[in-house]
């Protein structure tokens, strides 16, 4: 694998290539249409979804409130049934744990299930540099895999690509990763799902061992619960010698009945389906097998110290938020440069990493119009419109000391807005500006206003792709003093 | 009651037929309103691309201005949201408590346009006439911030001689997001493109909404391709009658 997140452009410039794709727009306009309405329509059926959501952000926000004492429960009862508990500060120590357990265990493959912890903190890259291949079970990630490419969705890693370009991948890279793809294979949904299992089950019939992620951790009886479609789990879970499950600190739930509130949000909410096909759950180790579990920190501290941030760590990773964003439909996962893209990657990388150290993690709160539908889908009611907000401020606070040409606009309009007399004077200068303006503007616009012509930069940003009417000769305040109102 | 007009900005510089048809109409419905001449801005712009000290002179000026009103009517969704869900966080910020009690007493008196008209004065036919074929964009923020529902389609219906067509998609944001629609124009270009097509594909000759700031964006890709639909603010269509 070769393909990676490093080094990706800020989110303008990523998003340009995106907006030209055909074949991604369309991908991905229908796949997100489809599963929006999916989602309403099963949403629509549960008459106390709003209760449930209510229900859902106080547990995690209550869990959050006491988040050591809760870990503290988890790895007691975990290590009560016999599994092995790490802590983990950052991604490098992460990988490091789990490619000293494959070493101890001289294993040089790996399975793969329900892992984002582990595609955050860049597992399979780590443990190929010390020789050991992981294997991705679960289809999309496979696709993804295999074609060398980088996930784009959270559910969805693959939502990117359609039906004829996963043929085109199996058909050219399976037989170097396995068992090959048949030669007649087309581009039908369930030849391209045959084809997998074929080669997966290879994969699941040999693997001594396998990294899972987890979706929610219950700390009262050291429960670990993976939610999916394909009953990969079930294979990676209990096939396996070893089992290193990468958990992320803030999926922890207090206890099991905490979960009934969750497996009714997560599945309505995600792939708008009423019941999710598997719910896999284990509490450390089985019999004749060994279990190990990394409860991973990378940046979930700096987030839960960020008082208006610290709400993004409720999040289950539905994806709903992703599938109804309006930016993200049109440009894509990749442009977000993470495994977190479209809404809610816009706030958890910045709270993860930080802000003012990197430009394209700088970009990503400034990657939305605000519209607030993302808010409005997401079932544990994370206000994503305000984190934003307030990611942007910290954005521009952390570069207040080299002021750019967008902090002295700001500051100049500040000016000009706290005063009406200054605003006064500036709409009269706007007035005379654009009556010589409109000279060179010849266009009228529907409506008869006249258009001034193409701006220079940065007006040009505007008026590149948009008509920009005139300034009237007067503004509401002259006319208001002209007409004697007062 | 104690009425006043927040104009806005935008409006005020740019748009100034709006704040006129404000006080055409409230003046029809038989109420006197304001222009509190002291008023600017809502501190919007700065708010939201992340300036939160340059936004508290500005948001001191917003609540000195309209200080002592019973209601401040305006003609922005956005603005609106903007002065309910904002103005505290920025007044917290300034760590003056005096203008955090001031922000907390004036920002419930705030109400957009069909608030007020349907909600305070209880009407929905404001004896307007438009003889056209109009279709309505429901703006993000008067739609998820504020949740005036479907106040503006039950203004519109009553108006006389309209004929009101559906937006197919019409809750989707039509990317002008502020500061968005420079920061990542691009990106905000292609959602005004489809918000186009899909008005387009109403055969409406006017796009109304309830906040000029959309409008500008929209209504300057349906110029920019030559669409012949026009756009128009939502205040503006309820002050037209027979005679005007
Ligand atoms: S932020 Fe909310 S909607 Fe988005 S993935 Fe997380 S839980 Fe789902």
């Amino acid at each position: 694998m070769s393909a990676t997140f490093v080094g990706m452009p800020a989110f303008p410039a990523a998003a340009r290539e995106a907006l030209s794709d055909t074949q991604l727009r369309r991908n991905l306009a229908h796949a997100t249409g489809t599963i929006r309405a999916k989602r309403a329509a099963v949403v629509g059926e549960v008459d106390e979804w709003e209760e449930l959501r209510l229900a859902g952000a106080a547990i995690k926000d209550n869990t959050l409130r006491h988040l050591d004492e809760h870990l503290l429960r988890l790895e007691e009862s975990l290590t009560d049934r016999g599994a092995t508990v790490h802590w983990a500060r950052d991604a490098a120590e992460a990988c490091e744990i789990v490619a000293s357990i494959a070493k101890q265990h001289a294993v040089d493959e790996v399975v793969k299930v329900k892992s984002m912890a582990t595609q955050e903190i860049g597992l399979n890259e780590a443990l190929a540099a010390q020789g050991i291949t992981a294997w991705e079970t679960d289809l999309a990630e496979l696709i993804v895999q295999l074609g060398d490419d980088l996930p784009s969705h959270i559910l969805v890693p693959a939502i990117h690509r359609n039906r004829a370009e996963i043929r085109e991948i199996f058909r050219d890279k399976m037989a170097a990763a396995g068992r090959p793809a048949p030669d007649d294979l087309s581009d039908r949904p369930a030849e391209l799902a045959g084809a997998a299992r074929l080669h997966l089950r290879e994969k699941f019939l040999r693997a001594r061992m396998a990294v899972s992620g987890a979706n929610f951790a219950v700390a009262e009886t050291g429960t670990l619960v993976v939610v999916e479609s394909e009953g990969n789990g079930r294979m990676c879970l209990t096939l396996p010698e070893v089992v290193v499950s990468v958990v992320g600190i803030e999926k922890i739930v207090p206890t099991w009945s905490d979960l009934d509130v969750f497996l009714q949000l997560l599945p309505r909410s995600s792939t708008g389906e009423r019941m999710n096909p598997y719910t896999s759950t284990w509490s450390g180790a089985t019999e004749g097998q060994e279990a190990h579990v990394v409860l991973l920190d990378n940046g979930r501290t700096r987030a839960l110290a960020d008082e208006v941030g610290r709400q993004a760590l409720r999040c289950i990773r539905c994806s709903a938020c992703l599938n109804v964003c309006p930016v993200y439909e049109r440009t894509g996962g990749h442009a977000y440069g993470s495994v977190y893209p479209g809404p809610i990657g816009a706030i958890l990388n910045p709270l993860l990493r930080g802000t003012g150290v990197d430009d394209q993690v700088d970009s990503l709160p400034y990657a939305s119009s605000l519209c607030g539908a993302c808010f409005e889908a997401c079932p544990v009611r994370i206000d994503i419109p305000e984190v934003l907000v307030h990611l942007r401020s910290k954005v521009v606070d952390a570069h207040r000391s080299a002021p750019k040409a967008e902090a002295v606009a700001m500051k100049s309009a500040s000016w000009v807005l706290a005063d009406s007399k200054r605003l006064g004077l500036a709409e009269r200068g706007l007035g005379l500006a654009g009556r010589l303006l409109g000279r060179f503007g010849r266009k009228v616009m529907p409506g008869g206003r006249r258009a001034l012509g193409r701006l220079p930069w940065p007006g040009s940003l505007w008026s590149n792709a948009r008509d920009v009417p005139a300034p009237p000769v007067e503004s509401f305040r002259a006319w208001w003093r002209r007409e004697g109102r007062r | 009651m104690k009425v006043a007009v927040q104009v806005t900005c935008i409006n005020d510089a740019m748009f100034p037929d709006t704040g006129k048809a404000v006080f055409t109409l409230l003046r029809r419905l038989g109420v006197e309103a304001d222009f509190p001449a002291a008023q600017t801005c809502c501190a919007q712009p700065m708010v939201n691309t992340g300036y939160l000290d340059e936004a508290v002179p500005v948001v001191r000026n917003f609540v000195d201005a309209f200080a002592g009103y019973d209601a401040i009517v305006t003609p922005s969704g956005s603005c609106a949201g903007s002065v309910r869900h904002q103005h505290s966080i920025v007044a917290r910020r300034s760590g003056d408590d005096r203008l955090a009690a001031t922000v907390a007493e004036t920002s419930p008196k705030v109400y957009e346009l069909t608030e007020f008209l349907v909600d305070v004065l209880g009407v929905t036919d404001v004896g307007a006439y438009f003889p056209h074929r109009v279709t309505y964009h429901p703006t993000c923020h008067s739609l998820r911030m504020l949740g005036v529902g479907d106040r503006p389609l039950r203004l519109l219906r009553e108006v006389r001689g309209l004929d009101l067509v559906e937006l197919p998609a019409a809750d989707e944001c039509c990317g002008f997001g502020g500061t968005f629609a420079v920061k990542n124009a691009e990106t905000s270009t292609a959602m005004g493109a489809d918000k186009a097509r899909h008005v387009l594909d109403t055969g409406a000759e006017v796009l109304v909404a309830g906040d000029n700031s959309c409008l500008l964006h929209i209504g300057g890709l349906l110029s920019r391709q030559r669409t012949g639909v026009r756009v128009m603010h939502l205040a503006e269509v309820l002050a037209g009658t027979e005679s005007s």
